[in-house]
């Protein structure tokens, strides 16, 4: 029988014991501490749905509401710009709408809206988070002779149709977001909260 | 009794052992130049904007409902007020023109090859630090460019595949940029942040005082050594290079002054305009750019385009455009440090890199148009072939003899 003891195998399983040890106590008291960042109760609360009356906006205006800190849009797009929107398919990333996080359910069609005109947006580009700018106007100098109206992010440049659909090869990578929204009565919209029986 | 005092101090605490080696005893070579003024330059607005900090921190309020009236408060009603802030605000931007001088005197000395590449790594890590601290210290006036640069650049990390949009909502604290955003930031710019900052400026000292300071001629100078242990071409740093610094002070005063009292804002530069509106969460200012020292990784963010519907490589060759210069100590291969006794090719490819980081930095200011976005992909192809092919021209660089001993020039 030996009494010869190995050493350093002795340390070694004794320094990883204290290791482990130690480094998952380290861990189990970081998670508070990493939790305590996350939104709060508050925060989490303060999402409630929005009552927007839409009865004096124009053909051609868009209001903006506040809805959980973010800028929505509500745009009532004329006529004649329904018509051109079709037209754009060919230079849009997504133009079916194909990106299910970006719409609900109801609002994946060839206008991205419950009602035809009217289209309510999350104003905040799918890029990094800035607020687009309204340009319904055609073709201005900055814009370039194409521009049929839509949205412009300031930021990084990023193109959108009045429909919220990103066009190719530009930073943001999808579509603007529509919010879940209904209709109470002809001239109110609630952002926030789905129509009654859709779940 | 200066001396016996010093004893019992000596016998307690190691304070003139301390002193001789970081100061009366710690040889520098003899032939520092103009770029070696700004280390110290650093040190001198680091605790400029400590001191100024604490002060501001007595009247500043983090909380959105009052954080930009209290730095107007600050700028109107407190004593001095507008003095300290304006300290703090230029504070910012001189740290950062002090510490790219600094980090270029690196670059064309060679100071960050063996055997200082942990003085290299800690400085960079420093200069990782003072971007967080910048970026942080921004939203605190929490106008519209701090809201929205601070929207953006959390965004950059919502970008990450998977986990992102957890992610960037757990360093908002909120579905957006909110109050809980403007109290951390305003924890980690006060707090946390500066006294990792504090612990990497020992590191960086010692670190540098343990294997000495570079000169512009690449030189080794502990080779060469008097009967004494005491290099040939070194010199204390106190007294020689502690009256020779006090030189670069007082004309970085004198400039630092005239930014101050003058061009506090520098029409934009240091303070933004749109930072004078107070921050609203439902309009994006019609353009917005970070501050200036962020700009050319800002550029290089902007110039890659998304693919495959996803914002993440632009974030990804931000980060490898900082990461890259961690890296520079292994990526050059050439034996010659000083750029006096480089050969053509890494001449050629630092004045190309100074072009594209500067040029970058330019356009990161400017709106987005066809024109600025092909020449920032061709000034961030540049830019990341000077360290990607750097491995390759430094070793077939035909690189002069280098002296045995520093020179004058």
């Amino acid at each position: 029988m030996s009494h010869t003891v190995d050493n350093s195998k002795r340390r070694f399983l004794t320094t990883a014991a204290s290791v482990v040890v130690g480094g998952a106590g380290a861990a189990a008291v970081a998670i508070p501490f990493v939790l305590s960042m996350l939104p709060s109760a508050k925060a989490r609360a303060a999402g409630a749905p929005v009552a927007v009356d839409i009865s004096k906006l124009e053909i051609g205006q868009l209001m903006t509401v506040e809805w959980r800190g973010k800028p929505v849009w509500v745009l009532n797009r004329s006529d004649e710009s329904l018509l051109i929107l079709p037209a754009l398919n060919e230079q849009l990333a997504d133009p079916e709408s194909d990106t299910s996080s970006q719409q609900p359910a109801y609002c994946k069609n060839e206008n991205r809206s419950i009602r035809d005109n009217i289209v309510v947006l999350v104003g905040i580009c799918t890029h990094l988070g800035c607020s687009p700018t309204y340009r319904p106007e055609l073709a201005p100098v900055d814009l370039g002779p194409e521009w049929k109206g839509g949205f412009f992010c300031p930021c990084h440049g990023s193109r959108y149709d009045l429909s919220g659909r990103v066009f190719k090869n530009m930073p943001a990578p999808k579509n603007l977001v529509v919010p879940p929204y209904h209709f109470v009565g002809d001239n109110r919209i609630i952002v926030g909260e789905d129509p009654q029986g859709v779940a | 009794m200066f001396s016996s005092l010093m004893g019992w101090v000596d016998a307690r605490f190691p304070a003139t052992k301390m002193w001789e080696e970081h100061l009366s005893k710690y040889y520098a070579p003899k032939n520092f130049n103009f770029f070696y003024f700004f280390g110290s330059l650093a040190l001198l607005v680091l605790v400029l904007q400590i001191v100024t900090g604490i002060f501001l921190t007595m009247h500043y309020k983090p909380d959105a409902a009052l954080a930009f009236a209290s730095v107007e408060y600050i700028m109107r009603d407190v004593e001095w007020g507008w003095l300290i802030r304006y300290l703090h605000s230029t504070g910012a931007s001189a740290f950062f023109i002090v510490i790219y001088l600094h980090m270029f005197r690196g670059l064309i000395y060679g100071s960050y090859k063996q055997p200082r590449e942990l003085v290299w790594i800690f400085g960079m890590f420093l200069y990782l630090a003072l971007m967080a601290e910048a970026f942080m210290g921004y939203l605190l006036p929490w106008g519209q460019m701090s809201f929205w640069g601070a929207q953006v650049i959390i965004s950059l990390f919502g970008a990450v595949p998977f986990i992102g949009d957890q992610l960037a909502l757990w360093i908002r604290g909120d579905f957006v940029v909110a109050d809980a955003t403007l109290n951390r930031f305003f924890a980690f710019h006060v707090i946390a942040v500066p006294m990792v900052i504090l612990g990497l400026v020992v590191a960086h000292i010692i670190a540098l005082h343990e294997v000495g300071s570079n000169n512009p001629d690449g030189v080794e100078i502990k080779k060469l050594k008097d009967k004494n242990g005491i290099p040939l071409d070194g010199i204390p740093f106190h007294p020689y290079y502690s009256v020779k610094d006090i030189v670069g002070v007082t004309v970085f005063l004198f400039i630092f002054s005239l930014v101050l009292f003058y061009a506090p804002e520098m029409d934009g530069w240091f303070l933004e305009h749109a930072n004078f509106v107070p921050a609203n969460p439902l309009k994006t200012p019609l353009h917005i750019a970070p501050v200036w020292y962020f700009t050319p990784f800002y550029a290089i963010l902007r110039a890659v385009p998304s693919i495959a519907g996803s914002a993440f490589p632009g974030v990804v060759a931000m980060g490898l455009s900082i990461v890259f210069l961690f890296l520079l100590p292994w990526l050059d291969r050439s034996p010659v440090k000083s750029i006096r006794y480089r050969g053509i090719y890494f001449r050629t490819a630092i004045v190309l890199f100074v072009i594209s980081f500067v040029g970058l930095g330019f356009l990161g200011t400017q709106p987005v148009t066809p024109i600025y976005t092909l020449l920032a992909r061709i000034f961030s192809v540049i830019y990341f072939a000077f360290f990607m092919l750097m491995p390759i021209y430094t070793k077939f660089d035909k690189d002069k003899p280098v002296p045995e001993r520093v020179t004058f020039k």
